[in-house]
Parts: structure tokens; C-alpha cells; sequence
């Protein structure tokens, strides 16, 4: 038999800082896990691209006259596509060319993203926040509690998304930005609330859990500092990626006719106008569809981007 | 099909807590619990303690067909400075124990004594009195941290939860202390338990465990899932912190060489009931029950020629169904001596006639009919 005091390591105090970061920690104070994400995002390339392009969407849809002196709905048919088809310089009325009513494609645009960014954002705010809570409720306290909401939650995951949508729009005669919200959100929580579910039994059965339980952790206690973070990263990778699938819902039923109606201005109202014109107009149908297309984009890379900061193992 | 489903109760912990007591017995329960036990008295006391999880078939009405009887009516008693080694295979019921002492689990009947009160009716600010006095060390270092927490909140935590034991400015400051008491340098209480060691991690879990200065620690195989080298090194400074601070194990383990090397006395359990329990003399040189004898001839032995001479019993089949155990003794199954009583008289845990009042170490508790002793270990 091989000697194993030969082989055995130094007493564990003596030995070397471990691998990680190389810092002083006692000079540190302590920081928080969010403190910490913190630290890695800013150094993070897709974060940056992500977040300076979702800020400037953001400013966009807040305050869109900094960007065209034009009127999204005012139309000029003298600019009519066909009657005066080349472009402006950039940023001005005529930069992107003129729709079928004159109006300029860039104002709409600009215009647009409000329609868009309130809509993604609210539809996942309210998704994830209504979502995550049936889940959670649902996983942690099991039993009949769970056998309630999970069925609730099948019985509005066997609704078809979109179809379920359109039924809910067309009970409102007056389809504002609010109603198209409520549309989204009223059948999108269903995957929020399963993932959450799933990733709360999962969690919930880890020693650590355990062992809280056995210092006499309250069930707050339990849910917020011990499980919640465990479960987040899943709920944000999913709810960024549908943040963007609830941007283009927006559009397909604006596209449909049964979204956001004119005098709104959205993106997807001006892709449905641009499709029937694509072999004579490609711009009115390009542009509103790259922004989209970026939009969605950044948000799915800043979800990305706050997953693998959140999660101390890939630091 | 039948599926395995805890009990309600299991499933909403802390919901069912509800506290029936008045203010008075609460109380007093608490200052009891608080009270200080002199060394060689016993300070956890267990009769008869029974977890059974129901079985039950059904989707809609669940009917229960059955139970999985994994602790099934076993007693014994705690000293306080002492080191209870509790050994067995998997399945046998060991981890069920711990949790119903951590009241972790509701038990389905029994008691469990400590300082007189008996925790498993316990709520309230008694309960949490007990929790303060008797705390755990998990099996799994890997699991038993929370990976989003840094080591100082981890074992900070205690402290929030009993504000009492510490004051909030001295908090971190106590965190250094424990991290320093076993053996991790106190300037890692930023870091992540993802940025330690297993044996490391385990020191964690074990500053964790000491944090509130309990009485009692239980050690739900708190090394199995360490390297040899470093589960020497857990064991020797879970010995050393037991003289420090006087503390009494209930040490939960399979490996049998380690449990001799920590505990002054050792049960050995099968399927959900104690089959021998002594100090670790009687057990490990002086067996009397079968399943201990089996147990230990299949203890590695490190010398070749040793090997070659001593006696193997081999045990036949597979342990039964806790959910369907046999009649009688648990053992007679895959025991060599089974006669026709073991199947139908249940052998109790006590001193076996032929050794009552005789100085033999064999006198010592052991649950069968033909108990005699044979030096499985030594054997040449």
C-alpha cells in the first residue's frame, strides 16, 4: 500500500489564495451578489453594445422629437414614393424615403419604437412578475397548492398565444397600447410560471435549503435569499428572450389588423403596410423590419449578458 | 402505481408550526432548553421514533395503499460530551434519523427528549430555542452552501435569524472568529463557496454548525464525500472542536473505520430499526449480532496476510423492502442462524440473557434471539 502521508497536502490555512480573482480581500467590503454582477458587466463588450443600444431605444421612444422634425402621421402626397423616390441626407424627413402616403419612413421610425419598447417591456414585467409568483408558489409549497395552479396554468398554456390574443382583442372596440398589453400578457405567463415552477422543486430540495430550515429560516427567508436567487437565471434568460417574441407579436398583430390601430404608430402596422408594397417600395418594409430586428436582438444579449453575470460559477 | 409522497405537513414547512401552547409553557419550555446539562448526563433522549412515509395511489383521490417504514420504532440515548457513531447501509433509515432530531421531518410517532422537553411537539420560540442548541453538518459540501451567498452572509445568517446570540456590530467580526476556529483564513469571508476546496467547504458547513455554540451537532455523513486525505483531516477537526467547545455528536456515517475513530459508543442500524448499540469496544471486538458481525468482515483490512486468514460472512440477497418488511426480526431474511422465532417474535433491543449481570463486553444491547459473540475483526 503507497504511503499516503507522502501524498497528503499541506494543512488547508497554509496553502496559497485559491484561484479567482487576486485581490485583497480584507481591504474589500463585502459585496453584494448584484455588487458583484455589477463588476463583471461593465467590463462585458455585449452588455455595453446591449445596454447603449437599449438606452438610445429607450430615449428614442420617450422623446422621439430629438431625432426628426417630421410628423410620423401627417403625409404629403406629393412625396409620394413613386413621384419622388431618392433619398435625403441622414437624419432628415426624406433620409429613408416616403411611404405610400407621403409620410416619411424615418419619422415612422423614430415614432414607432415607443409603441414597440412600452409594449415588450411591460408585457415581461407583468409576465414575469405575475409568472414567476404562481410558479414559485406553486413549486415550493407542492400539494394541493401546486395541483391548482399548475392546472390553472395548463388551462391557459392550452390556448394558442396568438389566436388566444386576437380573441381577447377583438372584445375591445378601442385597441389602445394598454389593451394590447393586456392581450400579451393575459396568455404569455404560462412559460414563466413553469420554468419558475420547475427550477423552485429543483432548488428547494438542495441541502442549503435544508440546512436554512434547520436554523429555523422563516418561509420568506427560505423563498427570497435562498431560493429566488438560485432560480433567477433561468426566469431572466427566458423572460429577455420573450421580451423580444412580445415585441413581434406586437407586430404580427398589428400585421394582422387586430393590434395597435392608426393613429398609433408601430412597427409592425408599417411592416404590414410595407409587405403588400414590397416589389415597388422595399424601404417601407426594411427599415421598420432592421429595427425590430436590432431591438430584439439587444435585449436578448443584455439577458444573456445578466445570466452569466449572475451566476458566480462562470465568474 | 404507487408513488412516494411526503406528507402534507412535510410539504408546507413552517405553515404547520402552529402555536397551540400559552405564553407560560412556552416559556418555561424555553428556559429548560436553555439550561445547561452536566457532563455523562443524558441530553437527547429517543423512544420509540417512528417516520413513516405513506404510499399512496390515486391522482385525484389519493388513497394510501402503504408506507415506507424507514425509521421504525428505534430508541437511544445522547450523553452530552460524547460522540454517538450511528452506521448502517444506504436505505437503512440513518439520514431519516437526523432529520426528525432537526425536526426536518414531522415523525409519525415517538419521542425525542431533549433537556425533558420533547421537540417533536415543539413550535414556536421553544423550536427555535432547540434549533439553537442543536444544529447540522451535512453530507455534501457541494450542496450544502448557497452558491449565491458569500461565506460571511452564510454564516451570518445564523446571527440574523438568532439576533440574540450575537449583536449586529459584532457580527462579522464573530465570522472571522469561527472561520479562523476551523482553520480557514478569516480574510475569505467575501468569497464564494464555488472558490473553496471540498474539504473547505465542509469547514464552512461546520463553522455554520457551530456558529449559535450548540450542544449537539449532527453529522449526516459529514466526510463521505471527501478524498481520504481530507476526510482525516474534517474528522480530526471535528475532534478537536468537540473538546474546545464541548459539544455532543450524533455522527452518521457507513465508513466503519472512521466511526470507531470518532465515537465513544456506535449503533448499528437495519432497515429502520437499531440492531446493536454499545460502546465501540463491545460493537467493534465484541459483536453480538449478525448483521454487526456481517457488517464488519466486510471492513477492508489493509494487511494482505490478515486478509487471507480471517472469516468472511457473506450475506445472501438484498435488503427488503422498507415498505414491506419482513415479520419478526428485520434480518432473518439474509441471517444464517434464522429459525423459526425470528419470523415470528420480534427481538428487542436490550441485554441478551446469557450475558445479563456478566462483566463480558458482550453485555451490551443487541436485538436477536441467539446474540452471541464472535470477533469478526481479529479473527485469525
Amino acid at each position: 500500500m503507497p504511503d499516503v502521508t507522502k501524498t497528503a497536502p499541506a494543512p488547508e490555512k497554509a496553502e496559497a489564495p485559491l484561484a479567482g480573482p487576486q485581490v485583497d480581500v480584507s481591504a474589500e467590503k463585502a459585496r453584494s451578489l448584484w455588487g458583484d454582477a455589477w463588476q463583471d458587466l461593465r467590463r462585458n463588450w455585449y452588455f455595453i453594445i446591449s445596454a447603449a443600444l437599449i438606452v438610445l431605444l429607450l430615449v428614442i421612444a420617450a422623446v422621439p422629437g430629438l431625432f426628426t422634425s417630421a410628423s410620423p402621421t401627417v403625409g404629403d402626397l406629393a412625396h409620394h414614393f413613386l413621384s419622388k423616390p431618392e433619398l435625403g441626407k441622414v437624419g432628415s424627413p426624406e433620409w429613408l424615403g416616403y411611404d405610400g402616403q407621403g409620410r416619411s419612413v424615418y419619422a415612422r421610425v423614430i415614432y414607432g419604437t415607443r409603441a414597440s419598447v412600452i409594449v415588450g417591456i411591460s408585457v415581461t414585467l407583468l409576465v414575469t412578475l405575475f409568472g414567476g409568483l404562481i410558479g414559485m408558489l406553486a413549486g415550493y409549497f407542492g400539494g394541493w397548492v401546486d395541483a391548482v395552479l399548475s392546472g390553472f396554468t395548463n388551462v391557459f398554456l392550452g390556448l394558442p398565444f396568438l389566436l388566444g390574443a386576437m380573441v381577447v382583442l377583438q372584445a375591445f372596440t378601442d385597441r389602445t397600447v394598454l389593451v394590447v398589453i393586456f392581450a400579451l400578457a393575459f396568455l404569455g405567463w404560462t412559460q414563466i410560471a413553469r420554468v419558475m415552477r420547475g427550477a423552485v422543486i429543483t432548488v428547494k430540495q438542495a441541502d442549503f435549503v435544508q440546512a436554512a430550515r434547520a436554523l429555523g429560516a422563516g418561509t420568506s427567508r427560505i423563498l427570497f435569499r435562498h431560493i429566488l436567487p438560485n432560480v433567477l437565471a433561468p426566469v431572466i434568460v427566458v423572460a429577455t428572450i420573450s421580451l423580444g417574441v412580445y415585441i413581434s407579436a406586437e407586430a404580427t398583430l398589428s400585421y394582422l389588423g387586430l393590434g395597435l390601430a392608426s393613429p398609433t404608430v408601430s412597427w409592425g402596422m408599417d411592416i404590414s403596410g410595407g409587405a403588400s408594397q414590397i416589389r415597388v417600395a422595399q424601404h417601407i418594409l426594411i427599415y421598420p423590419s432592421i429595427m425590430l430586428s436590432i431591438t430584439v436582438l439587444a435585449f436578448i444579449m443584455l439577458g444573456e449578458a445578466v445570466r452569466n453575470a449572475l451566476d458566480p460559477k462562470t465568474r | 402505481m404507487a408513488d412516494i409522497r411526503k406528507e402534507p405537513a412535510d410539504a408546507t414547512p413552517n405553515v404547520t408550526e402552529v402555536a397551540t401552547v400559552d405564553a407560560a409553557t412556552e416559556e418555561a419550555a424555553v428556559a429548560a432548553i436553555d439550561a445547561p446539562v452536566s457532563q455523562g448526563e443524558p441530553i437527547l433522549q429517543v423512544r420509540n421514533l417512528v417516520k413513516h412515509f405513506p404510499l399512496t395511489q390515486g391522482i385525484l383521490f389519493k388513497k394510501q395503499v402503504g408506507a415506507v417504514k424507514a425509521v421504525d420504532g428505534i430508541s437511544f440515548d445522547l450523553y452530552a460530551g460524547e460522540t454517538l457513531g450511528i452506521v448502517g447501509e444506504s436505505g437503512c433509515g440513518k439520514s431519516t434519523v437526523a432529520k426528525l432530531l432537526m425536526t426536518l421531518e414531522r415523525a409519525t410517532a415517538g419521542e425525542v427528549f431533549y433537556k425533558g422537553q420533547d421537540i417533536t411537539k415543539l413550535s414556536g420560540r421553544a423550536l427555535k430555542a432547540v434549533r439553537r442548541n442543536i444544529q447540522m453538518v451535512f453530507q455534501d459540501p457541494y450542496t450544502s452552501l448557497n452558491p449565491r451567498m458569500t461565506v460571511g452572509d452564510i454564516i451570518g445568517e445564523t446571527f440574523e435569524i438568532h439576533p440574540e446570540v450575537a449583536p449586529k456590530g459584532d457580527r462579522r467580526r464573530k465570522v472571522q472568529d469561527l472561520l479562523d476556529v476551523v482553520g480557514l483564513n478569516p480574510e475569505y469571508i467575501n468569497r464564494y463557496p464555488h472558490q473553496f476546496s471540498g474539504g473547505q467547504r465542509q469547514r464552512i458547513g461546520i463553522a455554520r454548525g457551530l456558529a449559535l455554540n450548540p450542544e449537539i451537532i449532527i453529522c449526516d455523513e459529514p466526510v463521505s464525500a471527501l478524498d481520504v486525505s481530507v476526510q482525516a483531516q474534517v474528522i480530526n477537526l471535528m475532534a478537536k472542536l468537540q473538546d474546545e467547545f464541548n459539544l455532543s455528536y450524533l455522527f452518521i456515517a457507513h465508513d466503519l473505520s472512521i466511526v470507531r475513530h470518532i465515537s465513544d459508543r456506535v449503533g448499528v442500524m437495519y432497515l429502520g430499526k437499531m440492531a446493536e448499540i454499545g460502546t465501540d469496544v463491545q460493537i467493534y471486538d465484541h459483536p453480538t449480532h449478525p448483521y454487526t458481525q456481517a457488517l464488519l468482515s466486510a471492513v477492508p483490512v489493509p494487511d494482505p496476510s490478515a486478509r487471507d486468514n480471517r472469516e468472511r460472512i457473506i450475506l445472501s440477497g438484498d435488503v427488503p423492502s422498507p415498505a414491506n418488511p419482513p415479520s419478526g426480526c428485520r434480518f432473518r431474511t439474509r441471517c444464517w442462524k434464522a429459525q423459526d422465532k425470528c419470523s415470528t417474535e420480534m427481538p428487542l433491543l436490550a441485554i441478551p440473557e446469557r450475558f445479563k449481570g456478566g462483566e463480558t463486553p458482550a453485555s451490551h444491547e443487541s436485538a436477536c434471539h441467539f446474540a452471541e459473540e464472535k470477533d469478526v475483526v481479529h479473527a485469525a
